[in-house]
């Protein structure tokens, strides 16, 4: 097993789909089932490997796991592949949301299905490569070729103003990457290696960090996103479709997040240190400030998509505190909305299928004929808001310890979102779910089919599960979180002695 | 084991009946999980015995593990029982309440429709509650706390087709959400203090935290909370104070007691579950669970002893006034939690204890009694059409009596004769005005005129239900009938205990057997005496309460039985003061103002101004439509008329020859 090359094989699995979906014909009367069915195999099998990672992990090494390492392009660049404690569950989440995906564009995508499907895998492919690529450019072509999937899916298959959203997705994001190629660029030249692990021991001087730091900032802000660069996410969501969505907001969110720990915090920490109260400032208003704006939504996915801002106020706030709570609690809350969120959006999808709508105002008493997905909403609910025995507390309650420890004004204001969130979720909730049932177009409403139930079952013993539960994740990334804080802490001591000896 | 059971049966009761309720059906439902709860409230029982009226040595504690939970760096957490005599107490009062509002709700549920949902939520509350009660860390408290706000938000929002209930249940998580904003705060700040949130070794470590006084210590700055500079003394009253706003939350404290009152949209036997007997003490159990940190903080405790006085003379007043049934005795719960919190901030953690275990027997009896009275005219809950019940529903009538006479404490000062909020009630508030607080007389004087007001409430309520002439419909009045045995027989039960609780556990509570019967799982400072002083009050203090309950009993006699139209011309001549205490002193429609419309505000301005106005339009779209006017000039220029681009060649070429001239002189 040792010598197998996992993490390629999860990496380019997804690709066997692609070719055989470029074999299928559509039309034809089992055209569309074929698609479908080999979409479905293709995600399950990559994650049924992809868990082989998890199995094979050895939680007390903090170091690279897994490790491939080739030359490639003969310039010193080479294709080096690795999982941590930090990146592995991002593996795992990724696929485990694609099969998801997939089932939930099992009717509601009705034209080029065969496409659509392809670009999901090779979606997949790209951020699974972004998660283990262990070499910088490595990295940055699958960071950014991320964005040509996403883009297609939402271009294409989106809403009715498509193209605008997509627009705005693929301008705002690639501007920031612009400047982290620039980053990229200047680390080669100073260090003389794009080798991740070797850039993470470098030590970078301490004024070169600032404009490293920036660039990268830039970056991962807009993915993340971040106040006040997150108006794309809205729109984004809004138009996407369902599937686009759930890997909007369960992965791609995340790669800005991952890209905080891994570059500008583990690279730059005499910079993290010195721009942590601009991050904390941002991540508060993003807190407060979206929470705000989710409240007055109209429409559902844009309060979700809200939401969503918010909670990741607490990631960053959290990496950025940079003391094992935050930043366990950090990655926690990254996992654990990767599947909220994401089944948020589902719960949408399920209610859009039936009515074409996403319009709050066009709902309201579904709990009459659709118990069943009453329930699944109020849990999926319920750890948005971050109730204790959902996974969505924890990551919550963590950063919050973590960033007390640190600053505690930044900790008061960020602890507000537990308010607020809680009053645009539970409105949201009574204005669809609660109430009587009397709009005509709801009356003949089905509860959830099985197809449904597949999906939000699982979603629903997981995020349960973790909540109880946790201790697999915090097992996994504990060696190399610990290992990260200690490096983070030293390297500012030996910043802080080298100025005492200066003087 | 048998804690494991009395945690885990009401789980698994939630378990069946949420999950199979539709199979096994709605009676299946009702017995499987009332069965389950009775099984663990005669456990408690046993365990109560055991553990608390047992000798044992001081600081002895059960913990039980479970499981791990969380654990990051010092957090070190996992799900574990921590039993000693205060979780004994409140395994008796929750699982006993509990059972019977579960037994009871088979009869009062009977009609509806969704029966096993109801059940489940009952049980998920049950097991919430004790998740609270047994926790041994913080955040297991707070997955208790956060647990019991969820079931009461569903059981709030039951009958999810009244939008009213289902705004009351939204509100009230919200507002305990406010609290719990401090209550996590809180939790932060201990962990910053003492490294950990486990109960062990927060209490080992706050014994000897405080540096005596005098020494250099004492003034060390060692923390900075929120800008102040505090030292440890200081740390441990904002943490303090953190915690509280927690409690206050929950407990429906002055200020952030908004929601009580409509949480009695929900089904009446939930009222007198969640929101009297149990949920709405945890805040006062905090407090209790918490006393190895208030005892550190002189502080604090004045606070709390502030708003506890004010809570219960503000819901006492607005009691007055109310005509809906549940609604005066939420306010009465409101008034009677004050008192506790009272209790608690004098240092009196033994009596504030103690009122909870009382009142809990006579106030869900008040509720349950109030539910049968709802259910014989008809679901009512409006006093003014009702009147005259007294000789149709006999028992409803002689169980409420007692619970109102628990309630206003009736009993002969000096004696051991009286009902259980007798010996409770007067032990707060001459601890109250015994102890050495700065705030000691305020509070003392607010509780003696609560009282008074208890007293004319709750006989108010009796009268107008129970005296007088039928205000009903005939029609109504016609099917007015008696309640089922199976909905009497807990109303007995719990008039067992309004009768009795109080006589019989006087001393192990607040009295002689403190110390054997607490065993330390409350703790006090050497310097707390309050045990003994309270006994040294003057007479007329002590008598104090009883004369209160007279007044109150009398002049409500005289306004509704002598002569009823006094009230209505009383409240005509003060018609100000009248609609002030109806309104229940505008807080609704001053929160509504402050936080409700300003946040909706605050938000579609943030929208529309904020992200469509500044960062969209100058974000992304504005950059888009400068490169749109840019290029629209440039294509202007494109005319195709030749004499148009002549005309530039002639001026560039002379702004070319202009500027080397001008160029090669400088």
């Amino acid at each position: 097993m040792t010598d197998w090359p996992i993490l390629s094989t999860v990496t380019f699995l997804p690709l066997v789909g692609v070719l055989l979906l470029l074999l299928t014909r559509e039309d034809g009367p089992y055209g569309r089932r074929n698609i479908l069915n080999v979409s479905l195999f293709t995600t399950i099998f990559t994650f049924v490997v992809s868990l082989f990672i998890w199995f094979g992990f050895d939680n007390s090494n903090p170091g690279f796991q897994m490790v491939e390492k080739h030359a490639w392009l003969g310039t010193g660049i080479s294709y080096h592949l690795g999982v941590d404690g930090i990146s592995m569950l991002f593996v795992i989440l990724t696929t485990f949301l694609m099969p998801f995906c997939v089932l939930a564009s099992w009717e509601s995508v009705q034209k080029r299905l065969k496409e659509y499907m392809i670009a999901f895998l090779l979606l997949e492919v790209v951020m699974v490569g972004v998660f283990v690529a262990l070499d910088v450019v490595l990295f940055y072509v699958f960071f950014e070729a991320t964005l040509i999937p996403m883009f297609v899916i939402i271009g294409v298959w989106g809403g009715k103003d498509r193209v605008y959203a997509s627009y705005k997705f693929f301008l705002y994001t690639l501007l920031g990457s612009v400047l982290m190629m620039l980053a990229i660029i200047a680390m080669y030249w100073q260090a003389g290696t794009t080798d991740i692990t070797e850039l993470l021991k470098y030590g970078f001087p301490a004024g070169m960090q600032t404009w490293l730091w920036l660039a990268c900032f830039a970056a991962f802000s807009v993915k993340m996103p971040m106040w006040p660069v997150h108006t794309w996410l809205p729109d984004a969501h809004v138009q996407a479709p369902t599937a686009g969505s759930v890997i909007l907001a369960g992965v791609m969110l995340k790669l800005g997040g991952y890209g905080f720990v891994r570059f500008s915090l583990a690279m730059f920490p005499l910079a993290s240190e010195y721009f942590a109260p601009f991050v904390f400032t941002l991540s508060v208003l993003a807190i407060i400030y979206t929470s705000l704006v989710a409240m007055m939504q109209v429409d559902i996915k844009k309060l979700i998509a809200y939401s969503s801002v918010a909670h990741m106020g607490y990631v960053t706030m959290g990496i950025f505190a940079a003391n094992v709570q935050g930043l366990q609690g950090a990655l926690f809350q990254m996992l654990s909305h990767g599947i909220v969120s994401g089944a948020l959006f589902l719960c949408v999808g399920v209610v859009y299928d039936r009515l074409h709508t996403r319009e709050i105002a066009a709902y309201g008493g579904l709990v009459n004929n659709m118990p069943k997905y009453a329930v699944a909403f109020m849990i999926f609910t319920m750890a948005n808001v971050g109730l204790p025995g959902t996974s969505g507390f924890i990551g919550e309650f963590l950063t919050i310890i973590g960033v007390f420890r640190v600053n505690t004004w930044v900790a008061l204001f960020a602890a507000t979102g537990v308010i607020l969130s809680a009053s645009y979720a539970l409105w949201l909730y009574r204005r669809v779910i609660f109430g009587a049932l009397e709009k005509e177009s709801l009356k003949a409403l089905l509860d959830l089919s099985a197809r449904e139930k597949l999906i939000l079952y699982p979603l629903i013993a997981v995020t349960i599960f973790y909540g109880f539960y946790p201790a697999p994740i915090f097992d996994a990334t504990r060696a190399s979180v610990d290992l990260m804080v200690n490096n983070y802490s030293a390297a500012l001591q030996a910043a802080k002695d080298l100025a005492l000896n200066v003087h | 084991m048998i804690y494991k059971a009395i945690v885990f049966l009401p789980l698994i009761g939630f378990l069946i009946a949420g999950l199979f309720g539709r199979q096994i059906g709605a009676k299946a439902s009702e017995y499987v999980t009332s069965g389950l709860m009775l099984i663990a409230a005669v456990l408690s029982w046993i365990v109560f015995f055991n553990v608390a009226l047992a000798h044992g040595e001081a600081g002895e504690v059960i913990k039980v593990p479970v499981m791990r939970w969380i654990q990051s760096g010092g957090i070190d957490v996992e799900w574990a029982f921590r039993v000693d005599t205060l979780t004994a107490v409140m395994f008796v009062v929750v699982n006993t309440v509990s059972s019977l509002v579960h037994v009871y709700s088979i009869g009062y549920m009977h009609h509806d429709p969704h029966r096993p949902r109801f059940f489940a939520y009952l049980s998920l509350f049950t097991f919430a509650m004790l998740m609270l009660i047994t926790s041994d860390n913080l955040a297991q408290m707070f997955f208790g706390w956060e647990g019991v706000g969820l079931a009461s938000y569903l059981l709030i929002g039951f009958w999810y087709k009244k939008p009213s209930a289902s705004a009351a249940a939204m509100k009230a998580f919200i507002v305990n959400r406010v609290g719990d904003f401090g209550f996590v705060l809180g939790i932060a700040g201990v962990f910053v203090l003492f490294g950990s949130i486990s109960f062990e070794t927060i209490f080992a470590a706050a014994a000897t935290y405080l540096p005596p006084e005098g020494s250099p210590e004492a003034t060390e700055v060692i923390v900075n909370f929120f800008g102040m500079p505090l030292d440890k003394a200081g740390a441990i009253t904002v943490i303090c104070l953190l915690l509280f706003m927690g409690a206050m939350g929950k407990s429906a404290q002055f200020l952030l007691h908004t929601w009580l009152p409509d949480a009695m949209e929900g089904p009446t036997p939930v009222s007198a579950l969640i929101h009297a007997a149990t949920m709405v003490t945890a805040g006062v159990f905090l407090v209790a669970r918490m006393s190895p940190l208030f005892e550190l903080s002189p502080d604090a405790l004045t606070v709390v002893t502030l708003i506890g006085a004010i809570t219960a003379f503000f819901a006492a007043t607005v009691g007055l006034v109310q005509n809906d049934i549940k609604r005066v005795i939420a306010y009465s719960t409101c008034s009677q939690l004050g008192y506790m919190f009272v209790a608690l901030g004098v240092g009196a953690y033994g009596a504030a204890i103690f009122h909870l275990f009382t009142h809990a027997f006579f106030k869900a009896l008040l509720f349950l009694g109030a539910g049968s009275v709802i259910h014989a005219v008809d679901g009512e809950q409006d006093m003014r059409y009702m009147g005259g019940l007294r000789t149709h529903i006999p028992i409803t009538f002689w169980m409420m009596t007692i619970g109102t006479l628990a309630l206003t404490g009736v009993g002969i000062p000096g004696t051991m004769l009286g009902f259980a909020g007798f010996f409770s009630k007067d032990v707060i508030i001459e601890s109250a005005y015994a102890s050495h607080s700065v705030v000691s007389g305020f509070a003392f004087a607010l509780l003696v005129i609560a009282a008074l007001f208890t007293s004319f409430y709750s006989w108010r309520l009796a009268f107008l239900t129970f005296f007088g002439k039928p205000r009903a419909s005939a029609d109504v009045m016609h099917h007015v009938h008696e309640s089922p045995s199976v909905m009497l027989v807990p109303l007995y039960a719990l008039a067992i205990g309004a009768v009795l609780a109080g006589v019989l556990f006087e001393g192990y509570f607040f009295g002689h057997e403190y110390a054997e019967f607490w065993k330390g799982a409350i703790f006090t400072l050497p310097e707390n005496e309050i045990l003994e002083e309270f006994h040294h009050v003057p007479t007329l203090v002590k008598w104090s309460p009883f004369i209160a309950m007279a007044i109150g009993f009398v002049t409500a006699w005289y306004f509704y039985i002598k002569s009823p139209s006094l009230p209505r011309r009383l409240a005509e001549s003060q018609k100000v003061l009248y609609e002030f205490l109806l309104n229940k002193w505008y807080f609704d429609e001053i929160y509504d103002f402050l936080f409700v419309r300003s946040a909706k505000a605050i938000g579609r301005f943030l929208w529309q101004k904020g992200d469509i106005g500044v960062i969209d339009a100058y974000g992304p779209n504005g950059i888009a439509a400068r490169v749109v006017d840019v290029t629209n000039r440039v294509v202007k220029l494109q005319s195709g008329y030749l004499y148009h681009y002549a005309f530039a060649m002639l001026i560039g070429i002379a702004a070319l020859v202009t500027w080397m001239m001008l160029g090669s002189s400088i």
